[in-house]
């Protein structure tokens, strides 16, 4: 009898620097969760499981099937649990927008670890600390030596760090898309070739989004969304409001713009393009409707934030990861700290 | 020796390469630092090629198209215009000083006014120093 069972899935689900969406995402599947685990013995999940990290260290290399691995690389303890759980996982996905490109903790790199440290331990309006008590990686106390992860200059994405197989973006990832994913690889159905991204579109936001589109996109000014009377109906672009729509892998269902707000990004590129912010700026530039110098500046005035805008949640991910601090050598980050500091 | 910029240059073949052609056949001297790829039009200069060729460790990034009015195209210079104020503010945020990234109008005759702009860009980025961002980049990969 016992051979014609086929042995369960193993999954094991692990989050780096997140907000826990990801992970929330995953139980929004709901009653399927039976299907689930139905197909999949749960081996590792922090925020639902009581499975330490010395339990997965004892586990055989390739034990676990597929893991989904959430979040950006921000610290030590992000990128050694992403190695471990790469050695032990056959399957390695990227899940969500931090861990596929960086995310919006990936917005961190505009600033370097001191201008953090100082913003979040001194400077910010509900902080006191007149003693100037900053995280350290190791504190003496009576009992010992503790160990802290070590907070890193800049974030990274996972594949910056180790191997990753699939990538599922999205912030979060469309649950429906995740339990399709999830059933191909149960029922053995053939996998896309390594590399490849998974429940999404190859194509834009633009090419499913059902708003109205006219070949005058012309416009004088750039709106914040609230700014504009929105009708529901015309494409947010022609509004003036920036919608990422256009440099945006589809997939998601246009779920942002069926809300009536503008599309943000959070799933990436379209195939084949690496730099999202690169392509959106080309798109607004045909947009802007002048040919002025100075007009055309007062017009590009009015967008706050360029970079965080069109590089919300991809900024680890394109051609300028990071925000030259300095000299330009202040983040350089001491490879394989996180072997020599053990932190649990 | 003295610090030797790496520049970058695109030029518009209907226009400024052929200035820029004939800078040369004129004979006129000009600053060896500028590596000038030929493109259809100056609207052709995706944002990506400016940002890619920081990246890969340009020091100044120089876009030449025709005079306002007489693109080949009809408006593929004021496309690269507005790309340019877009892209000046962006690399200003990320920390590269916007003077590292230039645009100008060459017309087929200006060769002499080719070789003074591409002295002149020389001589400003040679000021600033090496661009960082390549460093910045490298400590990763």
């Amino acid at each position: 009898m016992t051979e014609e069972v086929k042995p369960k899935l193993k999954l094991a689900i692990y989050w780096g620097a997140a907000c826990g969406g990801c992970c929330v995402s995953i139980l929004d599947v709901h009653e399927k969760l039976f299907t689930v685990v139905g197909a999949a013995d749960i081996v590792f999940w922090p925020i639902a499981l009581d499975i330490k990290y010395k339990d997965v260290e004892e586990m055989e290399d390739a034990y676990i099937d597929v893991c989904l691995f959430n979040g950006a690389i921000r610290n030590s303890e992000n990128e050694e649990i992403a190695h471990l759980l790469r050695k032990k996982t056959k399957i390695f996905v990227a899940y969500g927008s931090c861990a596929h490109l960086g995310g919006i903790p990936g917005l961190a790199n505009f600033s370097s670890k001191e201008g953090i440290f100082k913003r979040a331990y001194h400077e910010s309006e509900s902080t006191v600390n007149q003693e100037h008590v900053e995280p350290q990686t190791e504190t003496k106390v009576a009992e010992g030596t503790l160990n802290l992860p070590v907070f890193y200059e800049d974030v990274r994405k996972l594949d910056d760090v180790v191997d990753v197989d699939y990538y599922l973006p999205g912030c979060p990832p469309q649950t429906e898309r995740l339990v399709e994913v999830f059933m191909a690889i149960v029922t053995g159905a053939e996998l896309p070739p390594k590399g490849s991204v998974l429940g999404a579109h190859q194509k834009s936001q633009c090419d499913e989004c059902k708003r109205e589109k006219t070949e005058n996109k012309l416009i004088k000014e750039f709106k914040r969304p609230f700014e504009i009377d929105d009708d529901g109906k015309t494409c947010f672009l022609e509004q003036g409001v920036i919608c990422m729509g256009p440099a945006t892998r589809g997939g998601c269902g246009v779920r942002c713009i069926e809300g009536n707000a503008p599309c943000r990004g959070c799933y990436g590129p379209s195939e084949g393009i690496t730099d999202p912010g690169a392509k959106m700026m080309s798109a607004l530039a045909t947009m802007i409707d002048s040919n002025d110098p100075e007009e055309i500046k007062k017009i590009i005035e009015q967008i706050d934030d360029i970079a965080g805008t069109l590089y919300r949640f991809s900024l680890p991910s394109s051609y300028f990861r990071r925000k030259i601090m300095g000299n330009g050598l202040g983040h350089i980050r001491k490879e394989k700290i996180y072997q020599e500091t053990p932190f649990y | 020796m003295s610090f030797q910029p790496k520049i970058v240059a695109f030029l518009c073949n209907w226009c400024s390469y052929t200035g820029a052609d004939l800078a040369g056949t004129s004979r006129i001297k000009y600053a060896a630092n500028v590596n000038i790829i030929r493109v259809m039009c100056s609207g052709r200069v995706e944002p990506t090629f400016v940002i890619k060729a920081f990246r890969e460790g340009a020091d100044g990034v120089l876009i030449c198209g025709c005079h306002p009015g007489d693109c080949h195209y009809h408006e593929g210079n004021y496309k690269c215009l507005r790309r340019f104020h877009l892209l000046q503010k962006y690399i200003d945020q990320m920390g590269i000083d916007q003077k590292r990234f230039n645009l100008e109008w060459i017309s087929a005759s200006e060769g002499k006014q080719f070789a003074k702009l591409v002295d002149q860009f020389t001589q400003t980025i040679t000021n600033l120093g090496p661009c960082s961002i390549k460093t910045t980049m490298d400590v990763l990969s």
